[in-house]
Protein backbone atom coordinates (compact mmCIF):
# COMPACT_ATOMS: atom_id res chain seq x y z
CA UNK A 1 0.00 0.00 0.00
CA UNK A 2 1.01 3.72 -0.34
CA UNK A 3 4.32 4.69 -1.42
CA UNK A 4 6.70 2.36 0.64
CA UNK A 5 8.92 0.76 -0.95
CA UNK A 6 8.54 -3.59 -0.96
CA UNK A 7 11.86 -4.03 1.30
CA UNK A 8 10.48 -0.80 3.22
CA UNK A 9 7.43 -2.49 4.06
CA UNK A 10 8.79 -5.89 4.99
CA UNK A 11 11.26 -4.32 7.38
CA UNK A 12 8.20 -2.26 8.77
CA UNK A 13 10.55 1.06 10.35
CA UNK A 14 10.34 3.83 7.99
CA UNK A 15 12.22 6.44 7.88
CA UNK A 16 12.43 7.70 11.58
CA UNK A 17 14.42 3.96 12.06
CA UNK A 18 12.07 3.24 15.04
CA UNK A 19 8.47 2.71 13.03
CA UNK A 20 5.75 3.24 15.34
CA UNK A 21 7.27 2.36 18.54
CA UNK A 22 7.05 5.96 19.68
CA UNK A 23 3.82 6.49 18.89
CA UNK A 24 2.35 2.96 20.09
CA UNK A 25 4.31 3.10 23.76
CA UNK A 26 2.74 6.79 24.07
CA UNK A 27 -0.55 5.56 23.86
CA UNK A 28 -0.33 1.86 25.88
CA UNK A 29 1.16 4.30 28.69
CA UNK A 30 -1.66 6.69 28.31
CA UNK A 31 -4.28 3.97 28.41
CA UNK A 32 -2.84 2.19 31.71
CA UNK A 33 -2.73 5.82 32.52
CA UNK A 34 -5.91 6.35 32.73
CA UNK A 35 -7.03 3.96 35.85
CA UNK A 36 -3.91 4.66 37.34
CA UNK A 37 -3.73 8.41 37.81
CA UNK A 38 -7.44 8.70 38.53
CA UNK A 39 -6.70 5.99 41.28
CA UNK A 40 -3.47 8.02 42.37
CA UNK A 41 -5.30 11.47 42.93
CA UNK A 42 -7.83 10.86 44.25
CA UNK A 43 -5.53 8.15 46.85
CA UNK A 44 -3.84 11.46 47.81
CA UNK A 45 -7.26 13.13 48.19
CA UNK A 46 -8.09 10.69 50.96
CA UNK A 47 -4.51 10.13 52.42
CA UNK A 48 -4.74 14.20 52.81
CA UNK A 49 -3.95 15.54 56.57
CA UNK A 50 -3.17 11.63 57.50
CA UNK A 51 -0.51 11.10 59.69
CA UNK A 52 3.14 9.27 58.72
CA UNK A 53 1.84 5.87 59.76
CA UNK A 54 -1.40 5.49 57.71
CA UNK A 55 0.51 6.37 54.86
CA UNK A 56 2.70 3.96 55.06
CA UNK A 57 0.36 1.17 56.23
CA UNK A 58 -0.96 1.64 52.61
CA UNK A 59 2.15 1.45 50.77
CA UNK A 60 2.33 -1.32 51.94
CA UNK A 61 -0.34 -3.05 51.11
CA UNK A 62 0.20 -5.75 47.81
CA UNK A 63 -1.91 -4.15 45.79
CA UNK A 64 -1.11 -0.37 46.39
CA UNK A 65 2.83 -1.11 46.22
CA UNK A 66 2.56 -3.10 42.71
CA UNK A 67 -0.20 -0.20 41.49
CA UNK A 68 2.33 2.41 42.53
CA UNK A 69 5.47 1.05 40.79
CA UNK A 70 3.14 0.87 37.97
CA UNK A 71 1.95 4.35 38.08
CA UNK A 72 5.58 5.74 38.50
CA UNK A 73 6.82 3.59 35.27
CA UNK A 74 4.36 4.77 32.80
CA UNK A 75 4.53 8.10 34.39
CA UNK A 76 7.97 8.53 33.55
CA UNK A 77 7.83 6.64 30.04
CA UNK A 78 4.85 8.86 29.28
CA UNK A 79 6.53 12.20 30.38
CA UNK A 80 9.76 10.90 28.69
CA UNK A 81 8.20 10.49 25.08
CA UNK A 82 5.94 13.68 25.26
CA UNK A 83 9.04 16.06 26.41
CA UNK A 84 11.23 14.28 23.29
CA UNK A 85 8.25 15.74 21.16
CA UNK A 86 8.02 19.29 22.83
CA UNK A 87 12.07 19.32 22.20
CA UNK A 88 11.94 17.93 18.82
CA UNK A 89 9.68 20.55 18.04
CA UNK A 90 11.13 23.42 19.21
CA UNK A 91 14.85 23.26 19.46
CA UNK A 92 16.52 23.01 16.18
CA UNK A 93 20.11 23.48 16.79
CA UNK A 94 21.01 20.32 16.40
CA UNK A 95 23.96 19.74 19.29
CA UNK A 96 21.25 21.20 21.87
CA UNK A 97 18.74 19.17 20.54
CA UNK A 98 20.56 15.91 20.92
CA UNK A 99 21.71 17.17 24.63
CA UNK A 100 18.33 18.15 25.74
CA UNK A 101 17.18 14.32 24.38
CA UNK A 102 20.43 12.63 25.95
CA UNK A 103 19.34 14.77 29.27
CA UNK A 104 15.46 14.09 29.83
CA UNK A 105 16.05 10.10 28.58
CA UNK A 106 18.62 9.91 31.49
CA UNK A 107 17.16 12.47 34.43
CA UNK A 108 13.79 9.97 33.68
CA UNK A 109 15.02 7.05 33.80
CA UNK A 110 17.15 7.94 36.97
CA UNK A 111 14.20 9.66 38.67
CA UNK A 112 11.93 6.33 37.90
CA UNK A 113 14.41 4.33 39.51
CA UNK A 114 14.49 6.17 42.24
CA UNK A 115 11.09 6.24 42.72
CA UNK A 116 10.73 2.72 42.69
CA UNK A 117 13.56 2.10 45.21
CA UNK A 118 11.59 4.60 47.40
CA UNK A 119 8.19 2.56 47.22
CA UNK A 120 9.96 -0.61 47.57
CA UNK A 121 12.00 0.40 50.55
CA UNK A 122 8.09 1.79 52.27
CA UNK A 123 7.13 -1.29 51.12
CA UNK A 124 9.64 -3.87 52.59
CA UNK A 125 11.81 -1.88 54.92
CA UNK A 126 11.61 -2.91 58.52
CA UNK B 1 18.31 38.56 1.29
CA UNK B 2 18.60 35.96 4.54
CA UNK B 3 16.24 33.30 4.78
CA UNK B 4 15.55 33.44 8.88
CA UNK B 5 14.35 37.15 8.44
CA UNK B 6 11.22 35.04 6.04
CA UNK B 7 8.08 36.10 8.16
CA UNK B 8 7.19 32.31 9.16
CA UNK B 9 3.81 30.70 8.05
CA UNK B 10 1.11 29.75 9.64
CA UNK B 11 1.09 33.60 11.48
CA UNK B 12 -0.37 32.45 14.81
CA UNK B 13 -0.75 36.16 16.00
CA UNK B 14 -3.36 36.85 13.11
CA UNK B 15 -5.65 33.53 13.93
CA UNK B 16 -8.90 34.47 16.30
CA UNK B 17 -8.23 31.85 19.19
CA UNK B 18 -10.23 28.86 18.36
CA UNK B 19 -11.54 26.59 20.79
CA UNK B 20 -9.94 23.33 19.27
CA UNK B 21 -6.42 25.17 19.16
CA UNK B 22 -6.64 26.18 22.84
CA UNK B 23 -7.10 23.18 24.02
CA UNK B 24 -4.53 21.55 21.91
CA UNK B 25 -1.54 24.10 23.26
CA UNK B 26 -3.10 23.35 26.55
CA UNK B 27 -2.69 20.16 26.38
CA UNK B 28 0.94 20.42 25.66
CA UNK B 29 1.45 22.67 28.35
CA UNK B 30 -0.80 20.78 30.84
CA UNK B 31 1.88 17.81 29.80
CA UNK B 32 5.27 19.76 30.17
CA UNK B 33 3.75 20.96 33.42
CA UNK B 34 3.35 17.43 34.20
CA UNK B 35 6.47 16.47 33.56
CA UNK B 36 8.37 19.10 35.09
CA UNK B 37 6.11 18.49 38.71
CA UNK B 38 7.91 14.54 38.52
CA UNK B 39 10.42 15.43 41.27
CA UNK B 40 7.66 16.62 43.16
CA UNK B 41 6.38 13.43 43.36
CA UNK B 42 9.95 11.42 43.98
CA UNK B 43 10.13 13.85 47.00
CA UNK B 44 6.73 13.12 47.90
CA UNK B 45 8.15 9.38 48.40
CA UNK B 46 11.48 10.08 49.52
CA UNK B 47 9.48 11.95 52.84
CA UNK B 48 7.65 8.35 53.35
CA UNK B 49 10.49 6.47 53.43
CA UNK B 50 12.32 9.03 55.10
CA UNK B 51 10.38 9.13 58.14
CA UNK B 52 8.09 10.19 60.45
CA UNK B 53 9.53 13.95 60.85
CA UNK B 54 10.13 14.55 57.34
CA UNK B 55 6.96 13.29 56.27
CA UNK B 56 5.84 16.00 58.55
CA UNK B 57 7.49 19.00 56.80
CA UNK B 58 6.81 17.75 53.61
CA UNK B 59 3.21 17.69 54.59
CA UNK B 60 3.58 20.98 56.17
CA UNK B 61 5.07 22.29 52.91
CA UNK B 62 2.66 20.80 50.42
CA UNK B 63 0.02 22.11 53.13
CA UNK B 64 1.10 25.76 53.33
CA UNK B 65 -0.87 28.11 50.84
CA UNK B 66 1.96 27.86 47.99
CA UNK B 67 1.45 24.21 48.02
CA UNK B 68 -2.20 24.17 48.10
CA UNK B 69 -1.87 26.36 44.81
CA UNK B 70 1.21 24.46 42.92
CA UNK B 71 -1.15 21.22 44.15
CA UNK B 72 -4.24 22.69 42.67
CA UNK B 73 -2.45 23.48 39.06
CA UNK B 74 -1.13 20.12 39.23
CA UNK B 75 -4.29 18.32 39.79
CA UNK B 76 -6.56 20.76 37.18
CA UNK B 77 -3.30 20.10 34.77
CA UNK B 78 -3.60 16.14 35.70
CA UNK B 79 -7.42 16.13 35.12
CA UNK B 80 -7.10 18.53 31.41
CA UNK B 81 -4.74 16.21 29.72
CA UNK B 82 -6.31 13.28 30.96
CA UNK B 83 -9.70 13.99 29.84
CA UNK B 84 -8.10 15.43 26.51
CA UNK B 85 -6.12 12.29 26.03
CA UNK B 86 -8.86 9.94 26.06
CA UNK B 87 -10.37 12.79 23.34
CA UNK B 88 -6.81 11.82 21.37
CA UNK B 89 -7.47 8.09 22.23
CA UNK B 90 -10.64 8.47 20.28
CA UNK B 91 -9.29 10.57 17.18
CA UNK B 92 -7.15 7.69 16.57
CA UNK B 93 -9.31 4.75 16.31
CA UNK B 94 -10.94 7.95 14.02
CA UNK B 95 -13.90 8.43 16.22
CA UNK B 96 -15.04 12.52 16.83
CA UNK B 97 -13.63 14.47 14.33
CA UNK B 98 -16.15 16.21 12.92
CA UNK B 99 -15.88 19.56 13.95
CA UNK B 100 -19.00 19.97 15.70
CA UNK B 101 -18.25 16.98 17.53
CA UNK B 102 -14.29 18.51 18.19
CA UNK B 103 -16.42 21.35 20.10
CA UNK B 104 -18.93 18.94 21.81
CA UNK B 105 -16.08 17.52 22.93
CA UNK B 106 -14.16 20.11 23.77
CA UNK B 107 -16.60 21.83 26.04
CA UNK B 108 -16.85 18.32 27.39
CA UNK B 109 -13.10 18.02 28.56
CA UNK B 110 -13.29 21.72 29.79
CA UNK B 111 -16.66 21.01 32.03
CA UNK B 112 -15.63 17.15 33.38
CA UNK B 113 -11.51 18.65 34.30
CA UNK B 114 -13.01 21.13 36.20
CA UNK B 115 -15.74 18.81 37.97
CA UNK B 116 -12.79 16.35 38.40
CA UNK B 117 -10.64 18.94 40.19
CA UNK B 118 -13.52 19.97 42.45
CA UNK B 119 -14.12 16.20 43.16
CA UNK B 120 -10.90 15.69 44.15
CA UNK B 121 -10.53 18.55 46.43
CA UNK B 122 -13.69 17.71 48.03
CA UNK B 123 -12.51 14.47 48.42
CA UNK B 124 -9.44 15.63 50.25
CA UNK B 125 -11.24 18.05 52.43
CA UNK B 126 -13.57 15.55 53.30
CA UNK B 127 -10.57 13.25 54.28
CA UNK B 128 -9.30 16.03 57.08
CA UNK B 129 -12.54 16.03 58.62
CA UNK B 130 -13.99 19.08 57.37
CA UNK B 131 -10.96 20.89 58.56
CA UNK B 132 -9.17 23.57 56.01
Amino acid sequence: MGLRTPLGTALGLGPAKEGVSHWWWQRVTSVLLIPLSLWFVFSLASLAGANHQTVVDWMRSPIVTALLIMFVISTFYHAQLGVQVVIEDYIHTEWLKMASLLAVSFVTAFLSLVAVVLVLRVALGG
Amino acid sequence: MLTKDRPLSPHLQVYRPQLTSILSITHRGTGMFLAFSIPLLVYWLWAIAAGAETYASAQELLGSSFGRVLLFFWSYSLFYHLCNGVRHLAWDIGVGLDIAVLYKSGWGVVALSFALTAMAWIAGYAARGGSL
